[in-house]
């Protein structure tokens, strides 16, 4: 079958890595419908790890496991060595834990949720003045430097309204980049928009993967995510049915449901 | 803004002349000559028309965002009574809710030793006090309707988004939540405030003197009727049209 344990970590067999994230054995029902069935993955400093797979396979929902947007069921989750303190039920002990490691990781999703009633410089100073407490001329400080990066210096002081779907992901993720967080979390960043918009915002994504920013990346750009992930993770109902670096996983996939999975999406 | 030029097209001129014309004729034919001597009063009257306004609806929204957040997103023994209260008020006239308050709590307040003995009791024997607290509960009560399907109709995405970044729940509440719920029903508050304005003439009959009441007291010590009541209506229209204007100017500021 090829197919890997799930209990094996994804991380690069090679000398002494900084962790970043280490998940084990996630599990996650809505109801009587068991979305995730045990889910494993770590991903070492600077990893960039692209999680693949038809809809429905859990993907999205794993990702937002990891920052307790959605509460696991049970398994184990563990940012920067920090482990999640979870009940039987996975619910969390300590909220105050999870904002805390939340703040560490930057997320970027599918819709792009910008906060609709603030400019982007204030969508991108409101995390650290109001929750990191950074004083606020340095926030707008280093946020200019951030919207110049993501392209969109010139339109500090624009709201989300006047944007398009493009510039706005843009901005999300010069948001999500203001906490400096350890890990970055993209739920299908490029879902929402029109096929000519998808390419500003990759390049982006692109840049942030070669300076190094560890990334978890639910996509289903598959030329983008053998282009920038150092390790796939391809997800089947809830299980990884197999994973790999890039080059192996599509180059040469094991699993019939990959192979199949890899043709139809082209 | 309508410029000048945009003023002078055909239409818009006879209808500027017609008002032009009303005026005139209003001010020639009919009497104003009671206006220097009931001047003072009519500015205390508008005075107090615009602070009960501006006071009950302050009060009153301050009591609508719990109101509101407790039928949106409360326990059912929170939501239970703040629809319950939400009911009752939308549910009787305001004329009533005056009246019950005034002569109701206004009568029961003097038998009852301690509150005739307290420093409050200066204020609790004039009328303005149960006018306020019956205009802010009313308010309340409206507004707390329309305050739980703001806080309903804001996207989740938005709150995802101060989750995702570790926000804490207060922080979220006033940084998001809040802003966002009233932008989203800034044009509804805004009619209902021209709405509570026009509420205020009630408070006339437990003899607070507002505006309206000295419209009353012209018209009962001179046997003019008419141009009071007309001065009255210009006087609401301008003041309706001044909130109209502001809570354009708020919503201008902040794209829906």
């Amino acid at each position: 079958m090829g197919v890997t344990d799930p209990a094996t970590d994804t991380a690069i067999e090679s000398g002494r890595q900084e962790e970043a994230i280490r998940v084990t054995d996630l599990h996650k029902s809505f109801g009587k419908l068991e979305v995730l069935k045990g889910v494993s993955l770590t991903a070492q400093k600077g990893d960039v790890v692209a999680i693949i797979g038809g809809s429905g396979s859990g993907k999205s929902t794993f990702l937002r496991c990891i920052n307790f947007l959605e509460t696991p069921s049970a398994g184990q989750i563990v940012v920067n060595g920090e482990e999640i303190k979870m009940r039987r039920d996975g619910s969390p002990v300590d909220r105050r834990q999870i904002e805390r490691i939340r703040t560490r990781l930057g997320m970027v999703f599918q819709a792009f949720n910008l906060w609709t009633h603030r400019t982007l410089l204030e969508n991108v100073i409101e995390v650290p003045v109001y929750v990191l407490k950074v004083p606020r001329a340095e926030a707008i400080k280093r946020a200019r430097v951030l919207l110049d990066r993501v392209g969109l210096g010139d339109k500090a002081d624009t709201f989300p309204a006047f944007l398009s779907g493009g510039q706005q992901q843009r901005a999300a993720i010069a948001r999500a980049l203001a906490v400096d967080p350890s890990v970055m979390l993209f739920d299908e960043p490029t879902s929402a928009l029109d096929p000519e918009l998808v390419g500003e915002v990759l390049t982006v994504i692109r840049d942030l993967a070669a300076e190094g920013r560890t990334m978890l990346l639910v996509t289903h750009e598959m030329k983008f995510a053998r282009e920038v992930a150092t390790h796939v993770v391809y997800l089947f109902e809830g299980r990884i049915e197999e994973q790999g670096p890039p080059e192996e996983l599509f180059g040469n996939p094991q699993s019939a449901r990959l192979q199949q999975f890899l043709q139809t999406v082209g | 803004m309508t410029t000048l030029r945009a003023l002078m097209q055909p239409h818009r001129i006879v209808m500027l002349l017609l008002l032009v014309a009303v005026v005139i004729w209003c001010a020639v034919t009919l009497r104003w000559d009671w206006i220097p001597e009931y001047a003072p009063l009519a500015l205390e009257g508008l005075w107090r028309t615009i602070w009960i306004m501006v006071v009950t609806c302050i009060l009153g929204f301050a009591l609508a965002v719990p109101l509101g957040l407790a039928q949106a997103v409360g326990p059912w023994y929170l939501a239970a009574p703040a629809r319950a209260f939400c009911t009752i008020i939308r549910g009787t006239p305001l004329l009533l809710q005056i009246w019950l308050l005034y002569y109701g709590l206004g009568s029961l307040f003097p038998q009852i030793p301690w509150i005739r003995g307290s420093e409050l009791w200066p204020y609790l024997r004039q009328a303005w006090p149960y006018a306020v607290l019956a205009l802010t509960l009313s308010y309340a009560g409206y507004e707390g309707e329309v305050m739980r399907g703001a806080f309903s109709s804001v996207n989740k995405g938005q709150l995802e988004a101060a989750n995702a970044f570790g926000m804490p729940r207060l922080t979220m509440f006033r940084r998001i939540w809040l802003p966002q719920a009233i932008r989203n029903v800034l044009p509804t508050l805004g009619g209902e405030t021209i709405l509570q304005l026009k509420a205020t003439p009630l408070v006339a009959t437990i003899t607070v003197v507002e505006l309206y009441a000295v419209s009353s007291r012209v018209r009962s010590d001179t046997f003019i009727v008419y141009e009071p009541l007309i001065l009255l209506a210009v006087f609401y229209m301008i003041i309706a049209g001044i909130i109209a204007l502001a809570f354009k100017r708020l919503e201008d500021r902040v794209p829906g």
